[in-house]
């Protein structure tokens, strides 16, 4: 069981993806549902496999020593290896997929358009997700990241809003722009590092010591320059946001959680699990970069939902604004002090995986009230096609008519904008301590991180408009008459909403399963690069 | 080796040069006419068995005038393979049950022999024949459709620009031959490392290798020879332009390769680093060859024709092979040859969906495959995974294969700058492939009904899809094969 887990959990969504394929040649036309069952028994299986793999998982084991990984020969004239495995990193994120793919295929159970073509690709996206966060061969992890985009740029494109289809290739453009710099890093990488190797475990070792240079520059500074180009369009790092407002808002409401609750997070995975450990060296010149970028993240990514008058471009404006903190919280890993750098990468990898469930929830309920209400407008748009109600309010005194959404919408957007007692709050703040504390570098140097993060902190504040005001307009105030016979939240609506809003209040309040997690791995990462001699460009 | 023990390893071009008699005797007889593509089709797999027979050999026959090695029954195989895909394709094609005759498989014939001839000489005249032969035949399958106006200008086209770009090839040939005295590209390559005149000012030899490559360039449609291709692919019928997108393109790198590694690499042959005379002709080559991939990527965005598209995207995968003969390496024409094999399958495939779809609603246009992902779920879903393979995405043989150019051009350590000009380029590509995707599948149908290809059509695609797929998960065997090939 040990031996098998992991590569169970990336296959059973394409067994089930498969098992949908002989279904549908065998009655599943006329069985539309069977292939949600299908889905369902599939997520259902990954999410108790990654259960039973949370409770076996021991912190302090190092993808070296743990009993879950596996390393075959999968071409071993060019070194490329099935290697798979878990540590503190990638533990959060595996559970996190398993979890959002569960309940994104239990929210999407009114998809009629094609069901076997959706819930199909569904699968197949999860089990990339999940190889991406596995693996630990840079060719299989390319490979992943890959096949992730062809199911998404589908379930955009079919299933999504009116724009889809510009949302859906400009989706795939961006990301792939961004990864085909990250091939020819990952080439220089295997073609540059002694002996020749994809490991990734293995090139922790060989690849700081590449001492080459090209047009000027030492190479790893181009390789660490190419990854961050593939890895900030996936977080999305300003200015490489634009896709994701996009995106977001025209996809389908479960996809929109995968894209918000997973798919940003590679990113910043990418960045821990790459660029970090292998180009350490790098990370030291590039951490204020970092922290700019992230504080701009912050700042921008919140004016901008402010402008929002559509609450799913909110939310999708929040999400840049909410990955600007763990970029900034990756920067502190050059602070002098150990605990700072801890409390900003521990806050880094925690703002992942509790982005990952607020976000999800914050979509699932936009969700919910677009398919009663068929529009999701604060305001409608001054150019609305309905010219009787272009500018107006678009709900208002909801409150009372929905008095358990009201209350579900209003603790997720309190989780959203940092409340204590809610996980939100507790990542952000070790995001801001830790790049708080980096007042000089562990190299002696001083750094203005410290500043940025005082100019950083002014997001939280935007965050707070943004949400309180979409709050007021939706929930306050006197009943719109059109929304009279509004129902309240449904029964599946709620199994999907109600567990991830436990988890962000057990976490809020009860952090330690999610610090212990991860806390071991982050430890050896930062005095892996707190320990890398500091050389020049 | 002399000329009667040479013989016997000519076998393969001989089965050819009877099946070429046998097609154009078996016309005389109404009666027999029907036979005569089975019998193309069984003949052609004959001379591949000979072929592949001949793996391993390296043997110069006919006095230096040609050669049996591995490098040139690679490309024979690729050949025959392609035109044994593309026999059993016309057979399912609509647009040449029209034509039906059989000169149709005289000419493709005469262009297979010319083909071989061309990767195995070793003598420029033989080059010569080779092109010639293939060229002239080439240009009658340009202009099959006889009643048709776009075919009409299809071969006008080629045989204006073939012959401008042969006649300059032909001029730089003889300025070789002035040089060295010697048509045989041993002697050649000998002189010039002996000539004293040479080693001090080498721009003869810059000009001679710009005219040969007008002559191979427009073979594989490099830039600035390119012009042709879209119009002439657009206007042959689709089979020929399918056959046109890979055999004489396969044939074209191969014998440029051999020309570039035998007469102009310091020790004339594939293991060698060095350019001759430090001639800097790799620079030379990595420019255009950035330029045929750009253009052919940045031009494909605008057009609406399938076939367009499929001729500009042809024009930029010449330039991703280009790309890695720019260095000279052993691992860099291994992974020109891995890509052919895997280019084969990928285009082929696609080609064959277009004609399918010609079969079926006669569009030739992108809007035409409105909604064809809900008509022809299975068919379609197939292309989806041959434009990925196009657009070299994982898990495809077309990702694996560009991975293999990319490494290749990052082990040399050289022209960095042509690797970030390639991935861009694999960008813009997915624009214009995705353009189908999107009309497939993301547009409505205007109506539902139902279409299927012909039986041999959806065995084809489906043939085409496997290696597709599978060289994508696990291409070790590929690999293996290309390594058995000794240089």
């Amino acid at each position: 069981m040990n031996e098998s887990i992991l590569s169970l959990l990336i296959f059973i969504p394409v067994i089930g993806a498969l098992a949908m394929l002989v279904f549908a040649q065998f009655g599943g036309k006329e069985n539309p549902d069977g292939f949600k069952w299908i889905a369902v028994f599939s997520t259902g299986i990954q999410l108790i496999l990654g259960i039973w793999l949370y409770l076996n998982y021991n912190p302090t084991d190092t993808v070296l020593t743990s009993a879950f990984t596996i390393q075959k020969e999968w071409i071993p004239q060019f070194n490329i290896q099935y290697y798979i495995g878990v540590d503190g990193l990638s533990m959060p994120m595996v559970l996190l997929t398993a979890f959002l793919s569960f309940i994104c295929v239990i929210s999407s159970w009114k998809i009629t358009k094609s069901p076997f073509g959706f819930f199909a690709l569904f699968l197949l996206l999860d089990a990339g997700m999940m190889g991406v966060f596995v693996s630990l061969d840079f060719f299989l992890f390319y490979v992943f990241w890959e096949v992730m985009l062809l199911p998404m740029y589908f379930l955009i494109g079919i299933w999504g809003g009116p724009q889809r289809q510009y949302a859906a290739i400009k989706f795939f453009l961006y990301t792939l722009f961004g990864s085909v710099f990250m091939l020819l890093a990952m080439l220089a990488l295997y073609f540059y590092s002694d002996p020749h190797t994809f490991n990734l475990i293995a090139l922790i070792d060989t690849a700081k010591t590449i001492d080459a240079t090209l047009w000027g520059y030492q190479i790893k500074y181009l390789i660490w320059l190419c990854l961050f180009i593939g890895f900030a369009i996936k977080v999305p790092v300003f200015p490489f946001h634009t896709w994701l407002p996009l995106a977001h808002v025209e996809a389908p409401t479960a996809i929109s959680v995968i894209l918000a609750g997973v798919l940003l997070k590679m990113g910043t995975y990418g960045l821990l699990r790459i660029s970090y450990p292998l180009l350490p060296g790098e990370v030291y010149h590039f951490a204020t970069i970092l922290a700019v970028l992230g504080v701009i993240n912050i700042i921008w990514g919140a004016a901008n939902a402010i402008a929002q008058i559509d609450l799913k471009k909110m939310v999708a404006y929040s999400s840049v604004s909410h990955m600007g903190y763990v970029i900034l919280g990756m920067a502190a890993v050059v602070s002098n002090s150990k605990a700072g750098a801890e409390a900003g990468m521990n806050g880094a990898a925690m703002q992942m995986f509790n982005h990952g469930t607020i976000t999800a929830m914050l979509f699932l309920l936009v969700g919910v009230i677009y398919d009663k209400a068929h529009h999701r407008y604060i305001f409608f748009p001054t150019d609305y096609k309905d010219k009787a109600l272009a500018g107006k309010q678009g709900f208002g005194g909801l409150g009372a008519q929905m008095p358990i959404y009201s209350a579900l919408m209003a603790m997720a957007f309190f989780a959203g904008l940092g409340l204590p007692a809610m996980s939100g709050f507790i990542s952000e703040a070790l995001c801001f301590i830790g790049g708080f504390s980096v007042d000089t570098t562990f190299a002696g140097e001083s750094s203005i991180i410290r500043v940025l993060t005082i100019i950083g902190t002014l997001g939280i504040l935007l965050n707070a408009i943004y949400f309180l005001r979409a709050f007021q307009h939706v929930f306050f105030g006197k009943l719109n008459e059109k929304y009279k016979e509004l129902t309240d939240i449904s029964l599946r609506e709620l199994a999907c909403v109600v567990p991830i809003a436990v988890i962000i209040l057990i976490l809020g309040i009860y952090p330690a399963p999610l610090i212990e997690m991860i806390a071991p791995t982050f430890s050896n990462l930062i005095d892996l690069i707190q320990s890398t001699p500091i050389t020049g460009i | 080796m002399t000329n009667l023990p040479s013989i016997s390893y000519f076998i393969p071009e001989l089965i050819l040069i009877g099946l070429i008699l046998t097609t154009i005797c078996l016309d005389f007889s109404s009666k027999l006419r029907k036979h005569i593509l089975p019998v193309n089709i069984l003949g052609v797999l004959f001379v591949g068995l000979f072929v592949w027979n001949s793996l391993g050999t390296n043997q110069n026959i006919f006095s230096y005038l040609y050669i049996i090695d591995s490098f040139s029954t690679f490309f024979k195989l690729i050949f025959v393979l392609t035109t044994f895909l593309i026999l059993i394709a016309s057979s399912a094609s609509n647009e040449l049950d029209e034509i039906g005759h059989p000169e149709y498989y005289t000419l493709m014939m005469t262009v297979l022999l010319g083909l071989m001839i061309m990767v195995s000489s070793t003598n420029l005249i033989m080059i010569y024949i080779g092109i010639e032969t293939a060229s002239l035949a080439s240009y009658v399958l340009a202009g099959m459709k006889k009643g048709n106006k776009a075919s009409n200008e299809a071969s006008l086209k080629y045989v204006i620009f073939g012959s401008f770009a042969s006649g300059i090839m032909l001029y730089g040939m003889s300025w070789l031959y002035g040089l060295a005295g010697s048509t045989d590209i041993y002697q050649i390559h000998e002189s010039i490392l002996n000539s004293s005149a040479l080693l001090e000012d080498n721009f003869m030899i810059y000009v001679a290798i710009l005219m040969l490559l007008s002559g191979v360039g427009y073979k594989i449609s490099m830039v600035p020879f390119h012009y042709w291709t879209p119009d002439v692919y657009e206007g042959a019928p689709t089979p020929i332009t399918a056959f046109f997108s890979i055999a004489p393109k396969a044939a074209g790198i191969g014998l440029f390769l051999r020309i570039m590694y035998s007469l102009f690499s310091e020790s004339g042959n594939f293991a060698d680093p060095d350019p001759i005379l430090n001639v800097d002709w790799p620079f030379l080559i990595a420019v255009l060859a950035a330029g045929t991939m750009t253009i052919g990527n940045v031009l494909a965005v605008q057009q609406n024709n399938v076939k367009r598209i499929l001729a500009y995207s042809s024009i930029a995968h010449a330039g991703y092979m280009l790309m890695c003969a720019s260095i000279l390496s052993i691992s860099a024409i291994k992974a020109i040859m891995f890509y052919l094999v895997i280019y084969l399958f990928m285009n082929l495939g696609a080609f064959f969906f277009a004609i399918f779809i010609s079969n079926k609603c006669e569009v030739e246009d992108v809007e035409g495959y409105k909604g064809l992902g809900y008509k022809s779920p299975l068919m379609a879903s197939l292309m989806v995974l041959l434009l990925v393979s196009l657009t070299g995405l994982p898990p495809t043989a077309g990702f694996i294969g560009k991975v293999y150019l990319f490494s290749a051009l990052i082990e040399s350590k050289t022209f960095y700058w042509l690797a970030v000009v390639g991935i861009l380029n694999s960008v813009v590509s997915l624009f214009y492939y995705f353009k189908i995707v999107k009309v497939m599948w993301l547009d409505e149908p205007k109506d539902e009904s139902k279409i299927t290809p012909k039986l041999a059509l959806s065995i084809l695609i489906i043939i085409c899809s496997i290696p597709t797929l599978v060289f994508g998960l696990k291409w070790d065997l590929l690999l293996e094969f290309i390594n058995k090939i000794n240089f």
